[in-house]
C-alpha cells in the first residue's frame, strides 16, 4: 500500500537505519546515539511540558500545606509537593540530556512559550482538593505515565520509573485522606462529593484531545515515545476510577457513566473540548497566577543564584592562586 | 576578576552516582544544576536520596566527562565480540560436577 | 547483559514485595523504637512537658515558615532542600507534642497542642515566628536556630528523659545538616556579590537582637557563639552585638506576626469542628 512513492528510494542512510533498527527492536535510544532531529525535538517539547507540569503542579496543593487539619496531613503534603519538585528535576534532567538547557525551558514557561498540563489552571478550593488532586491528578498521571517507563529514550523511560514508584505514594495518600474524610461529618462527606464534581471532567481532559484530533501522537507513536492513545488511556483510566468511586461513596458527575457489557468498559459522557482549548490556550481559571508566581519566584531568586556562581568563581580562582604560590614557594 | 562584570545566574550541570547500599557499585541517578562541587552534593543528597536511597554519593561536572561517541562503537566495543573464551558458557562442564 | 531499564535494580531490590514502602529507600525507622515512655522516677512530668512543648514550639513555628516558601525559592534544588529541614523540624514536633502529652498526664495529642492553642499559650522563641524576609533572612534565621537547636540536644539537659533523649538523638544528625547548609549559604551570600553580602549583613543584623532570648531560654551561649562567629569570618560577615530585646517568648511574650501564622496554620481544622482527618 505505502509502494506508491513518487520519488526513487534514496539509499538508506546508515544512521537513519541504526536508528529505525533500535525502535524496532525496542531497544532504548541513548543521549549520544544519533536521532532524527524531530524525534529529539518532540522529546524536549514533551518532557518539558512535562517537567514544567510538575513544577506548576505544586502550586495548587501547595497552598494548603500551611492550612494543613492536622499535623500528620501537613507532613505528609509537604513530602508529597516535594516529591513534584524533584520529578521536574527528574524530567528536566533528562530534557537536558537531549542538548536543551534548563535555563532556557524555564525562560520559556515563565513567558508563556512552552505549555504545562491544563489541570494545574483549576484552583484548590478546600482540603478535600488536596485528596481528590491525588486520587484523580495522580491517578491520571500514573495511567498516563506507567508506559511512559517503556518508552524509547532511555533517559525519559528511567526517569519516569522513579516518578511512577513516588507517583503511588501521592494516588494511595489522597484516596486514603478522601476515605477518611467521608468517614467524618456531613459536611466532610460535601466537601468530597464537591471537589470530585470540579475535578472529574477537567481530568479526563488531562489525557488530551479525543484521538481524531490529536494530530502529532501517530508520530510519536510510531517512535515509540508515546505507547498508549489518548482515547485508550483515558478509558483505563475511567475504568480504574469507577469502582473506586463506588467504594468511596461519591457520585462521579456524569449521567451517561454506565457499565458496556459487551465493550468490558464503562461508557461515559464527552467532556467539553473547547474547555480544554481556552485552557490550553492560557485562558483557564489559573493560568496568569500560576505562570507569574513562578515567574517571580525565578526573578526574585536571580540574585542568590548570581551569588552562589560568584562566590564558586571566586573560590576557583583562589585556589589557583594558592597552588600557584605554593609551587613557586617550592620550585623542583 | 574577569567572571565578576558579567556574573552568570545559570549554574553548572552535575552528573549524580548513587551507591545505594554497601557491595554495589555506584549508579548514574540523573543529574542536577549547582553553583560548587559541595552544593552539588547538598542537592544531590536532597533530590536522589531523600527517601534513603544511598549510602555514598559521586558528582561530578558534566563538561568534566569524557565519553565515548557511538561513532567509536566498533572499535571500542566490537573486539571482545569473537573472543568466546572469555565467558563461562564457552566451557561444557559435565552436569555432575557440583559448585562450578 | 545489562539491562538499560533497571538502572535503579540496585537501589530498589532490598525492598522488593515490601508493601509498606511506596519508593524507593532502605525503609523508615521509628525514633523511639524500643524507647520505655513510662516517666522516669524524679522527673518532674509538668516541667518535662513544658519543655517539650517550648521545643515543640519552636520547630512547629520554623517549620511552618519554611513551608511559606515552597513554590518561592530561589531554584528548584532549593526547594527540595528547604522542604527536607521543614520535613525534619515538623517530625521532631510531632513527637515532642506527644511526649507533652504523656508528661504532663492530660493525654492532649500533637494536634491538640498545634490547633487547639492560642497564640498567648504557646512557647517558642519570637526569632521563630518572623516573617519571611528575602533568602538572606531565611539562611541568617536557619543558621542561628539550627545552631542553638542543636547545642541545646547536644547538651545534657534533655539526658534526664529518654524519649526526649532519643528525639534529640535523632535530632541531632537532622539540625546538623540544617545547620551545615545554612552556614555554607551564608558564606556563599557573604562571599558572593555586592548585593548579596549586602543582603546577607543586613539579615544578620536582623536576627541579632533576638539572640539573648536564646540563650536566657537555653544557656548555649558559649557553643553558639563560636560557630556563628567562624561562619562569620568565613563569609566576611561582621557578627553584630547582641543587644537583645526585652521579653521572650518563652514566656508568652510575641510579636504582632504569631497570631496570623497560627491564624492560618489552624483555619481549616477549626473551621470544622469533629471532624476527622
Amino acid at each position: 500500500m505505502t509502494t506508491a512513492a513518487a520519488e526513487p528510494a534514496a539509499p538508506p542512510d546508515p544512521l537513519q537505519q541504526h536508528f529505525d533498527d533500535t525502535i524496532a527492536r525496542d531497544h532504548r535510544v541513548e543521549p549520544r546515539d544519533w536521532m532524527p532531529e524531530g524525534y529529539r525535538r518532540t522529546l524536549v517539547r514533551q518532557i518539558a511540558q512535562h517537567a514544567h507540569s510538575e513544577i506548576i503542579g505544586m502550586q495548587p496543593e501547595g497552598d494548603w500545606i500551611t492550612r494543613a487539619p492536622s499535623l500528620r496531613r501537613k507532613a505528609i503534603l509537604f513530602a508529597k509537593v516535594q516529591d513534584e519538585a524533584g520529578h521536574g528535576l527528574y524530567l528536566y534532567s533528562a530534557a537536558e540530556t537531549l542538548g536543551a538547557d534548563r535555563a532556557d525551558l524555564t525562560r520559556r514557561l515563565i513567558e508563556g512559550r512552552q505549555k504545562y498540563s491544563s489541570i494545574f489552571n483549576y484552583p484548590a478550593d478546600t482540603f478535600a482538593d488536596v485528596g481528590v488532586i491525588g486520587w484523580f491528578v495522580d491517578g491520571a498521571a500514573i495511567c498516563n505515565q506507567v508506559p511512559l517507563c517503556r518508552s524509547s529514550y532511555g533517559p525519559y523511560a528511567r526517569a519516569m520509573v522513579r516518578v511512577c514508584k513516588e507517583e503511588s505514594f501521592h494516588q494511595r495518600q489522597g484516596y486514603e485522606l478522601l476515605l477518611t474524610m467521608m468517614r467524618g461529618t456531613e459536611g466532610q462527606r460535601a466537601m468530597v462529593q464537591n471537589a470530585v464534581d470540579r475535578w472529574w471532567w477537567p481530568s479526563l481532559m488531562m489525557f488530551g484531545p479525543p484521538d481524531g484530533d490529536s494530530p502529532n501522537s501517530a508520530q510519536s507513536t510510531a517512535w515509540k515515545i508515546k505507547r498508549h492513545s489518548n482515547d485508550e488511556l483515558r478509558q483505563r483510566f475511567v475504568d480504574m476510577t469507577v469502582p473506586q468511586a463506588e467504594r468511596l461513596g461519591v457520585t462521579l458527575p456524569d449521567p451517561e457513566l454506565r457499565w458496556n457489557e459487551e465493550r468490558g468498559s464503562h461508557d461515559f459522557g464527552t467532556p467539553d473540548w473547547t474547555e480544554l482549548q481556552r485552557v490550553i490556550s492560557g485562558d483557564g481559571p489559573r493560568n496568569a497566577e500560576r505562570v507569574s508566581r513562578r515567574r517571580a519566584a525565578h526573578e526574585e531568586g536571580t540574585w542568590v543564584r548570581e551569588a552562589a556562581a560568584a562566590h564558586a568563581a571566586k573560590q576557583a580562582e583562589r585556589r589557583e592562586e594558592a597552588a600557584t604560590s605554593r609551587s613557586v614557594a617550592c620550585p623542583r | 576578576m574577569p567572571q565578576m562584570n558579567n556574573v552568570q545566574a545559570d549554574w553548572p550541570l552535575y552528573e549524580v552516582f548513587v551507591r545505594g547500599k554497601r557491595g554495589l557499585n555506584h549508579v548514574h541517578v540523573g543529574s542536577l544544576h549547582a553553583a560548587d562541587d559541595r552544593m552539588a552534593l547538598t542537592h544531590a543528597r536532597d533530590l536522589y536520596t531523600r527517601r534513603n536511597e544511598g549510602v555514598s554519593i559521586w558528582v561530578v561536572r558534566s563538561s568534566e566527562i569524557t565519553a565515548s561517541t557511538p561513532d567509536e562503537k566498533d572499535p571500542f566495543f566490537a573486539p571482545s565480540g569473537d573472543k568466546v573464551y572469555r565467558h563461562p558458557t564457552f566451557y561444557d562442564i559435565p552436569a555432575d560436577v557440583p559448585h562450578i | 547483559m545489562s539491562d538499560d531499564d533497571n538502572a535503579y535494580l540496585g537501589l530498589a531490590e532490598a525492598h522488593e514485595g515490601d508493601e509498606a514502602h511506596w519508593a524507593f529507600g532502605t525503609g523508615f525507622e521509628d525514633p523511639l523504637h524500643g524507647t520505655d515512655t513510662a516517666l522516669p522516677p524524679g522527673v518532674d512530668g509538668q516541667a518535662l512537658a513544658a519543655r517539650c512543648l517550648a521545643l515543640g514550639d519552636d520547630a512547629l513555628v520554623l517549620a511552618q515558615r519554611l513551608a511559606q516558601w515552597c513554590t518561592r525559592a530561589p531554584e528548584l534544588e532549593e526547594e527540595l532542600a528547604l522542604a527536607n529541614i521543614g520535613l525534619d523540624l515538623l517530625g521532631q514536633t510531632r513527637l515532642l507534642y506527644t511526649r507533652a502529652g504523656q508528661a504532663d498526664g492530660s493525654g492532649r495529642s500533637e494536634d491538640d497542642f498545634a490547633y487547639l492553642r492560642d497564640a498567648d499559650a504557646f512557647r517558642n522563641v519570637r526569632l521563630a515566628e518572623l516573617p519571611n524576609g528575602d533568602f538572606a533572612h531565611c539562611v541568617a534565621r536557619l543558621l542561628v536556630l539550627s545552631t542553638w537547636r542543636l547545642a541545646v540536644f547536644e547538651g545534657p539537659t534533655t539526658a534526664a528523659d529518654p524519649v526526649l533523649a532519643a528525639v534529640a538523638a535523632k535530632g541531632i544528625k537532622e539540625l546538623a545538616y540544617h545547620r551545615l547548609y545554612a552556614a555554607e549559604w551564608t558564606v556563599r551570600l557573604g562571599d558572593g556579590t555586592e548585593e548579596s553580602h549586602r543582603r546577607m549583613q543586613q539579615a544578620l543584623d536582623a536576627v541579632a537582637p533576638y539572640l539573648d532570648e536564646l540563650y536566657a531560654a537555653e544557656d548555649v551561649r558559649g557553643q553558639v557563639e563560636a560557630v556563628l562567629r567562624q561562619v562569620a569570618d568565613s563569609a566576611g560577615l561582621v557578627l553584630p552585638g547582641t543587644a537583645g530585646l526585652p521579653g521572650s517568648g518563652r514566656d508568652g511574650e510575641h510579636t504582632e506576626h504569631l497570631a496570623p501564622l497560627l491564624a492560618e496554620l489552624q483555619s481549616v481544622a477549626r473551621a470544622n469542628p469533629g471532624a476527622t482527618w
